[in-house]
């Protein structure tokens, strides 16, 4: 069991940073800091107007696949990974 | 060839392929029927995914929004992708382990409880009842303006096709269909934005052009847009806030913990190999609807522009009503492009200004459906465009489809009143729901209770406040019990519905609105459609409050969470 638990921890780490970019990201830069973000310029696109329509969504998809692959790792550290076949 | 016959030939081409794949995908289990027999690659299952949920909603109507409401439509730019991180990292890996068939079926034994089963059921057929209304709407609306048929008899070709591949191979053939259909979308939706976004900045990628100059000119297109809307006396594209920065947060917050909560699209993971093979099924979903929703914003600014631009060809000098383009003409026919010469100078004005405007109708919806003809583009891709939109309405109305029959037939008919049937007699079963739920959409295709957005977006609100809190605290928090996770489940939705019935009608009547649909008795100035994460709320606070208060669930429940909270083992998945 504690070898379990040390696995759900750190799980629960991980998933709490991966959560807390996703709100950076789109919550934080897309909605609330709007604004004081949209007078820095990318490129055509004001900053904060592109993380609502295109950075967020870019963000997303790589944090599902870091997210994957990290705990890919730690199923394989806390030995709770499946058969391979 | 004509127009007319190209789109016969090309969305007759795109059917075939769909019956060919029935055919060839039979399901002979219930397994084959529920999850596709449980082996689908993780890749393949994330295009089926997108496909599974990239609807006539996302397809058709969404950049016609956002080309109207500018920033404000990011709601559903970031709530519609946003969703997938919390699928992945909260829910999908966790209940694949779980290993079973259905929703419902896990926050039955999770919560060791018929009631919270049939409670779960009730919710679901709620959410995906009131989602695939839209779909078959959409069908309807496809068919009925790119092939010049009734809607009505549009409307039964779909479903007689659905009927088809959903009814003889139910998950397996959803799932292999809904790959053709999402290679069909993803051309149709991708092309005509290429060309547009060539033709208005040079620069091939739409997600690139909508950050360029305009061709020929230092000016960025987005500043353009910007400005030629502030002319017009219309509020800046970029900066437009929907209602207020509060409104915006709770709704892409709803529509992110609903996407994340839709039974359709947490099925979908049911059907891979593994739990690992769940979480990185999850990220190739979301890079398939990327694809669309990155674009989708680039269609949307440019379609406006364009628009503009055919009216007010330069500052001050409008269009001559009788040199109007074809493709003006054609949509005029329609009914969903309409003008009124006001002033009687023969010209066409637009403006913010309701008495001089005389684009006295623009449809949302054309943005998408008209852009090819905008451009110029060959007829084929015309064509594509019609297949592409009936090909987002049929997979996604496949997979709603599969959700609420199998709710029917593996919890309600197996789980609660006949557990004795056998295997074959629960797969007639589950054919037999999906029949009797594709004649039930059927109908409310026919007569639909409210315009279609309206229905999807409640279907949202709705998963975020039932579905998803009860699962995640499946997961998340041992400690929870059946008397909290029922009672959660019945505030969240009760909450919700009472939000929308009261401000947009109970059931969408109008007349019974009693608080009628006005802004300032509004909660927090949240509109109705982004309640969900309010009730998503509710649901969580009564969880806790009433699971604090009653006992603990019993051991074996605790060693359940254990078992799904690690990969290992998922062959041999606990059943109670």
């Amino acid at each position: 069991m504690s070898k379990h638990s040390s696995y759900w921890s750190a799980n629960l780490r991980l998933v709490a940073l991966c959560l807390v970019i996703w709100f950076v990201v789109s919550y934080l830069f897309g909605i609330i800091l709007v604004e004081p973000l949209n007078s820095i310029k990318l490129g055509g696109y004001k900053l904060g107007f592109w993380f609502a329509q295109q950075g967020s969504i870019y963000v997303f998809v790589a944090l599902i696949f870091f997210y994957a692959n990290r705990m890919g790792k730690l199923d394989k550290e806390h030995d709770v990974h499946e058969d391979e076949d | 060839m004509t127009l007319q016959a190209m789109t016969y030939l090309v969305v007759g081409f795109t059917f075939a392929i769909y019956i060919g794949i029935a055919i060839w995908a039979r399901a002979g289990t219930t397994k084959d029927f529920y999850v596709a027999g449980g082996g689908v690659n993780p890749i393949a299952n994330g295009m089926a995914t997108a496909a599974d949920w990239m609807s006539a909603a996302s397809f058709i109507s969404m950049a016609g929004l956002i080309a109207f409401m500018g920033y404000g439509g990011s709601v559903f730019l970031m709530g519609w992708t946003g969703g997938y991180v919390l699928l992945a990292m909260l829910l999908a890996p966790y209940l694949r382990k779980f290993g079973k068939f259905t929703v419902p079926e896990f926050i039955g034994d999770r919560y060791y409880s018929k009631a919270a089963r049939i409670v779960a059921v009730i919710c679901l057929i709620i959410a995906s009842v009131t989602y695939v209304i839209g779909q078959m709407k959409g069908i309807g609306v496809a068919f009925s303006r790119f092939l010049e048929v009734d809607y009505d008899l549009g409307l039964s070709i779909g479903m007689g096709i659905v009927f088809i591949y959903a009814v003889m191979g139910g998950m397996k053939g959803i799932t292999y269909t809904q790959i053709a259909q999402y290679c069909v979308l993803i051309l149709a939706y991708t092309i005509p934005a290429i060309f547009i976004s060539l033709n208005l900045t040079g620069n091939p990628i739409p997600q690139l052009g909508l950050g360029s100059t305009m061709a020929g000119s230092e000016v960025f297109l987005l500043d353009r847009l910007d400005q030629v809307l502030r002319d017009l006396g219309f509020l800046e594209y970029t900066t437009n806030v929907r209602l207020s920065l509060t409104n915006m947060f709770m709704y892409t917050l709803s529509l992110m913990i609903g996407t994340a909560g839709l039974p359709h699209v947490i099925i979908r993971f049911f059907t891979v190999p593994k739990v690992k093979d769940a979480r990185s099924s999850a990220g190739w979903a979301l890079v398939f609807i990327a694809i669309l929703y990155t674009t989708a914003p680039s269609v949307a600014a440019m379609a406006r522009l364009n628009l503009i631009e055919t009216i007010e060809p330069t500052p001050g000098e409008y269009m001559v009503y009788d040199e109007r383009p074809d493709w003006i003409k054609n949509w005029e026919a329609t009914g969903l492009l309409a003008f009124e010469d006001k002033n009687n100078d023969g010209k066409i004005q637009y403006s913010a200004d309701a008495e001089t405007n005389e684009m006295t109708k623009v449809d949302r919806d054309i943005m998408v459906l008209a852009n090819p003809e905008i451009a110029g583009l060959p007829n084929w891709v015309i064509a594509l465009v019609a297949a592409g939109g009936l090909a987002a309405a049929l997979s996604t109305a496949a997979g709603l489809l599969l959700a609420i029959s199998s709710a029917i037939s593996h919890d309600l008919l197996k789980g609660v009143f006949r557990p004795e049937i056998t295997e074959k007699q629960e797969l007639l079963a589950s054919r037999i729901a999906m029949a009797g739920a594709i004649l039930v959409a059927g109908y409310l295709g026919f007569n639909p209770p409210d315009f279609a957005a309206g229905t999807v977006a409640l279907a949202f609100g709705l998963a975020a406040s039932s579905i998803f809190p009860a699962l995640m605290m499946g997961i998340f928090y041992k400690r929870m019990n059946k008397e909290g996770a029922i009672a959660g489940m019945i505030a969240g939705i009760g909450v919700t519905l009472f939000y929308v019935f009261q401000h947009k009608g109970i059931m969408f009547i109008q007349s019974t609105s009693y608080l009628g649909d006005m802004s300032p008795n509004w909660f927090l100035g949240i509109e109705p459609n982004a309640f969900g994460a309010v009730g998503a709320m509710v649901n969580f606070a009564v969880a806790f409050a009433v699971a604090k208060m009653t006992a603990a669930p019993p051991q074996e429940i605790m060693d359940l969470v254990e078992h799904i909270r690690v990969p290992s083992g998922a062959g041999a998945a606990s059943s109670h």
